[in-house]
């Protein structure tokens, strides 16, 4: 580096300084930078706001899942807007339903995009929905923030998974339930769609391979599924010493609601799954999820100042009845990631935003505390197992180092 | 499975039989009201599935309330919740009937469009009523855990009680249809109607109760699912597939087809379930149905219908 970038790079670092000062103290107002210097490919971007657009299941029968995803993204953008929106611009936005269809996903993704010409879409919750976007995102270099824990196998310069990858959620758990509970034999269990089937393919390499334990079982079911008593018979026959679960959605309720039933309790019959958060637990119910375990990057218990913060925040907007699952809280760190990509690019540009966001780090701040943008668009967090207690809340019983994602694992 | 004992076989002989036992029940208690509907009035309710959800709804609303007032009504709330879903399904039912459904009667296509666009708004009315998101009902204490007979065999508490709604009301519904007069004008106007007619039955009348009472059936049937399974604006479209299988594979217009294929089919899925995947086991069931209705249209049990 010669003297020249040199002095040029520490100029730039003492203007951010003085202008992150003066915004935190109000004193004076940082001059809002024209509209021609931050934006140079026709987004909707005028002198005073930036829009963006949010994507997702407003009707149908994601919406379950989706709702909190909305709630979050609105949130932080409030935020953002009352600290004083982006390179002095507020944020508006534009939610559009992607009414849990995918080519309907598609389309609106299209009217945002060319249409409304937004800066950045937040949205998608199914792998299914990300995958019919995933073109026109390209198409039109779109830029979108996904947050669902997903299989990964996926890498776009168009797209940020703000979730966790596959590898990040199963290993570090897989490890922990063999030396902590002492699982040598497992029973692998999932509804029947690319998610569950891609994460018991890698949890089975991982048993098999690294951990010398046994897989004694590996069952899917479609999804929607609601019996689930010949699996409790299966699985009671095998005697697994942990059942590692991804079922999902309506199912989700009535296997939990059957083992319960079954007398499969968290003393008999330990449970890891990779798909039940707060919004899960809210449908299940208390009582019957209480003993098993889940690993995730995030529960709502978590002791971070800035978590609670958050917490705070999200009920004080939402009611004191509202619940955060993990997925939840990564839709909220979309608008924070993008925030600071356009300020460190001094610029609303997909390419510009891109590029700035590389290797960015929050050391806190995160309501789940480290984080780091790797390369490969993936965040670079931690794994928490959570045991769910008779409150509906997560108790942290284990916590990773932090994980570095990888999408694409070799050997699995 | 060389390496099991005799008693460990046994055990799981029994609880397998009693799984395949409460799907039996599930199946039944979702296929009596669509069954009666269908079957006496040839109307294709493809709104079943919310009728179910309602009642459910309504068992959820009953607990929201008895949790309010403590620990005994939390505790002997169900059956007043039983009630009062099958009073509310019924209620709509009769209005649907009076509003929409009699207008429409020999259109099948229409009546068929007709009820699944009613299913729509009532799955759109729950969620903006109750929110997208699944709600729990808190379960009294007698109706959770098993009864463990041995060290191997769990009876699951929630299926006996299943169990015994389902016999209740099987069993009420063939002394109503076969041992009493308003029976009587039903099967007449299911027969020939406008003979039923000319002898003086109020056939609209008939038509009017029969579907209110399959609604409320559908009502019964929610309310006993939130036992096993999820409420949500669309939980009743997790069952409609099945109920239909169920009542045309048995054959329309017949009671006891119903009877016999819900039973036929939860079995052979429990089995296959049990020796193979829950996918394999729904692919396999459903392609023996679907060669069976091939070779057989009118389904297992076919009555004799003027039409």
């Amino acid at each position: 580096m010669n003297l020249h970038t040199l002095s040029r790079s520490w100029l730039a670092g003492l203007t951010a300084v003085t202008l992150g000062a003066s915004a935190l103290f109000g004193t004076a107002h940082a001059a809002t930078p024209p509209t021609d210097e931050v934006m140079t490919t026709g987004l909707a971007v005028t002198d005073d706001t930036v829009k963006v657009g949010i994507l997702h299941s407003l009707t149908g029968t994601m919406a379950i899942s989706e709702t909190g995803s909305i709630q979050a993204e609105k949130l932080a953008i409030k935020q953002i807007n009352e600290q004083g929106g982006i390179l002095g611009r507020q944020i508006e936005y534009t939610v559009e339903d992607g009414a849990s269809d995918w080519p309907t996903f598609a389309e609106k993704a299209r009217k945002l995009l060319q249409g409304d010409k937004v800066a950045t879409v937040f949205g998608c919750w199914t792998s299914a929905s990300r995958k019919a976007v995933l073109p026109v995102f390209e198409q039109n270099n779109g830029l979108l923030y996904y947050p669902t824990f997903y299989e990964g196998l996926e890498q776009s310069k168009n797209v940020f998974y703000t979730g966790q990858e596959a590898t990040q959620q199963i290993l570090a758990a897989l490890n922990w339930a063999n030396e902590e509970l002492g699982a040598k034999s497992f029973y692998l269990v999932g509804s029947d769609y690319i998610w569950p089937r891609t994460s018991m393919k890698i949890a089975r390499t991982h048993i098999e391979k690294h951990l010398g334990g046994r897989v004694v079982g590996e069952d899917y079911y479609p999804l929607g599924n609601t019996q689930f008593g010949s699996l409790i018979n299966k699985i009671k026959l095998k005697r697994p010493d942990l059942v590692f679960a991804a079922v999902v959605g309506g199912s989700n309720v009535a296997w939990f609601k059957q083992l319960k039933a079954a007398g499969m309790t968290a003393d008999r019959m330990p449970m890891l799954t990779i798909s039940v958060t707060e919004d899960e637990v809210l449908g299940i119910g208390k009582q019957n999820v209480e003993g098993f375990y889940s690993s995730m990057k995030y529960f709502q218990s978590l002791d971070i100042p800035s978590n609670k913060e958050f917490v705070a925040a999200f009920k004080k907007e939402y009611g004191d009845d509202a619940v955060i699952g993990d997925v939840t809280e990564s839709a909220y760190l979309g608008p924070w990631l993008w925030k600071r990509a356009v300020e460190k690019a001094g610029s609303f540009d997909v390419d510009k935003v891109v590029a700035a966001s590389d290797n960015m780090e929050w050391k806190e701040g995160m309501p789940h505390g480290y984080t780091k943008v790797d390369p490969n668009h993936h965040l670079w967090m931690r794994t928490r197992i959570g045991q769910w207690g008779s409150d509906g809340q997560a108790k942290v019983v284990w916590e990773s180092d932090v994980i570095e994602p990888n999408p694409f694992p070799e050997g699995y | 499975m060389g390496d099991f004992t005799a008693q460990e076989l046994t055990a799981i002989f029994v609880m397998q039989g009693f799984s395949g036992l409460s799907l039996f029940c599930v199946f039944l208690l979702m296929a009596l009201g669509l069954a009666i509907i269908f079957g006496q009035m040839g109307v294709i309710n493809m709104a079943h599935g919310e009728f179910l959800t309602l009642g459910a709804y309504i068992t959820y609303l009953v607990s929201y309330q008895a949790a309010e007032w403590g620990a005994t009504a939390l505790t002997w709330y169900f059956p007043v919740a039983i009630v009062a879903a099958f009073i509310g399904t019924f209620a709509l039912g009769y209005l649907v009937e009076r509003f929409m459904i009699r207008y429409l009667y020999n259109r099948p296509l229409d009546t068929l469009l007709a009820t699944w666009g009613l299913g729509l708004i009532l799955q759109q009315v729950f969620r903006s009523v109750f929110g997208p998101r699944e709600k729990t009902v808190t379960m009294p204490d007698w109706l959770l855990g098993s009864y463990r007979a041995t060290d191997m065999i769990d009876i699951p508490l929630n299926g006996l009680f299943i169990l015994v709604i389902t016999l209740v009301l099987t069993l009420a519904l063939f002394a109503l249809l076969y041992r009493s007069r308003w029976g009587i004008k039903v099967r007449a106007t299911t027969q020939n109607r406008s003979m039923a007619n000319a002898a003086g039955i109020n056939t609209d009348r008939v038509d009017r109760l029969t579907f209110a009472l399959g609604c409320g059936i559908a009502g019964v049937a929610g309310a006993a699912f939130t036992t096993i399974a999820s409420t949500g604006p669309t939980t009743g479209s997790l069952y409609i597939v099945d109920t239909f299988l169920v009542v045309v594979f048995g054959g329309a217009a017949s009671l006891l087809g119903t009877v016999v294929s819900a039973f036929g089919i939860a079995q052979s899925q429990s089995i296959l379930s049990f020796f193979w995947s829950g996918s394999m086991a729904k692919v396999f069931t459903l392609l023996t149905v679907v060669v069976i209705l091939m070779l057989r249209p009118q389904g297992l049990f076919a009555s004799k219908v003027r039409r």
